[in-house]
């Protein structure tokens, strides 16, 4: 295990509960409910000072228990390191602590991710669609069971109905 | 068209009065005159933008007039992927260009929607504005656009112009 998967693992114990190093790509999975304060451990530490957020993604994965898994992609400025720090969530229960207050730039990319797979964030400012439209409500369209080509959104044009301005 | 010859021109003797009836003329003009306007929405784009500039010079087939508001242009040339998002917005400014119209749907994505047969891509731009001309490639050359704006003034020198309007049309104008 690396030093700062140790280090991650020593501050919160029981708190990961997947370390991945490949081909020196560090990902750490941790429990939900500790990610807010791994990430501020992450920031905060003077000897890691992550201070950029690089990426929120997200990945549903359809057969497993913990169906969705948020993925954010941090790099420290000044000790140039990365971490990959990732969360599983239940269909049922897919909520997730917003990391917006930890880093500022995390705000647009949950907005995505909550816009595209459907995953609430905790204490977000400002959770709303973002590509979508506001009133879209017929789901999420990077879910596994959204089917390819949409539910007939993008063949619908209500505006033809409207007379010409 | 036809040329009558008037005693000839003073130094080569060349007739100097051309005949042709008033709907070649007002065609002549306008397809010697397409302002296009800017509608640049992918990498389809950078081959409009190539057409214009100076190593192809679109501006020798009189559609070099690029203009930002639709208010000013006949042209529109929508290069580019189509998003279900964006289809409000290029109706809207379709039906702010005034008449006479015209519609290029530059590249595989704004004909058909490409490779992008997904939840947000539509399916080709005529599925809510009229298009007159299709230019397939992906993305098209500026030779192929030239060819799609040869054909189109192909198309607009074949237009009528002074049509009998039908009742209903001509009851609306009288006011």
């Amino acid at each position: 295990m690396s030093q700062l998967a140790q280090r991650i693992e020593d501050t919160f114990p029981g708190a990961c509960t997947k370390v991945v190093e490949w081909r020196g790509d560090l990902a750490v999975t941790v429990k939900p409910e500790t990610l807010h304060d791994v990430a501020k451990f992450l920031r905060d530490d003077p000897a890691l000072r992550f201070d950029y957020i690089v990426h929120v993604s997200s990945v549903d994965w359809p057969d497993d228990e913990d169906r969705f898994e948020v993925v954010y992609e941090v790099y420290s400025i000044r000790t140039r390191q990365r971490i990959r720090l990732k969360t599983r969530v239940p269909e049922s229960d897919c909520i997730v602590d917003s990391l917006t207050d930890v880093w500022k730039g995390a705000d647009f990319m949950e907005r995505e991710v909550y816009d595209m797979m459907g995953i609430r964030f905790r204490n977000h400012p400002d959770l709303r669609r973002i590509l979508m439209p506001d009133e879209y409500d017929e789901g999420y369209p990077l879910r596994k069971d959204f089917p390819l080509r949409g539910k007939g959104w993008r063949d619908t044009f209500e505006f033809l109905d409207e007379p010409t301005r | 068209m036809g040329l009558i010859q008037l005693g000839g021109h003073d130094k080569d003797g060349s007739p100097d009065v051309i005949t042709l009836t008033v709907e070649k003329a007002v065609n002549w003009a306008r397809k010697g005159s397409l302002w296009p306007m800017t509608f640049g929405l992918a990498c389809c784009a950078i081959e409009m933008i190539a057409a214009v500039s100076s190593r192809y010079d679109m501006d020798r087939y009189g559609a070099g007039v690029f203009r930002a508001s639709p208010r000013q242009s006949d042209l529109m040339i929508v290069a580019g992927t189509v998003c279900r998002r964006m289809a409000p917005v290029i109706r809207k400014i379709y039906d702010q260009m005034p008449e006479p119209k015209y519609v290029i749907a530059m590249g595989s994505c704004a004909t058909s929607g490409n490779i992008y047969d997904s939840y947000s891509v539509v399916q080709g731009v005529d599925r809510f504005v009229p298009v007159d001309i299709y230019v397939p490639g992906c993305p098209p050359t500026p030779e192929a656009l030239f060819d799609g704006i040869l054909k189109l003034q192909e198309r607009i020198m074949q237009k009528r112009v002074f049509l009998s309007q039908p009742k209903e049309v001509k009851d609306a104008l009288k006011v």
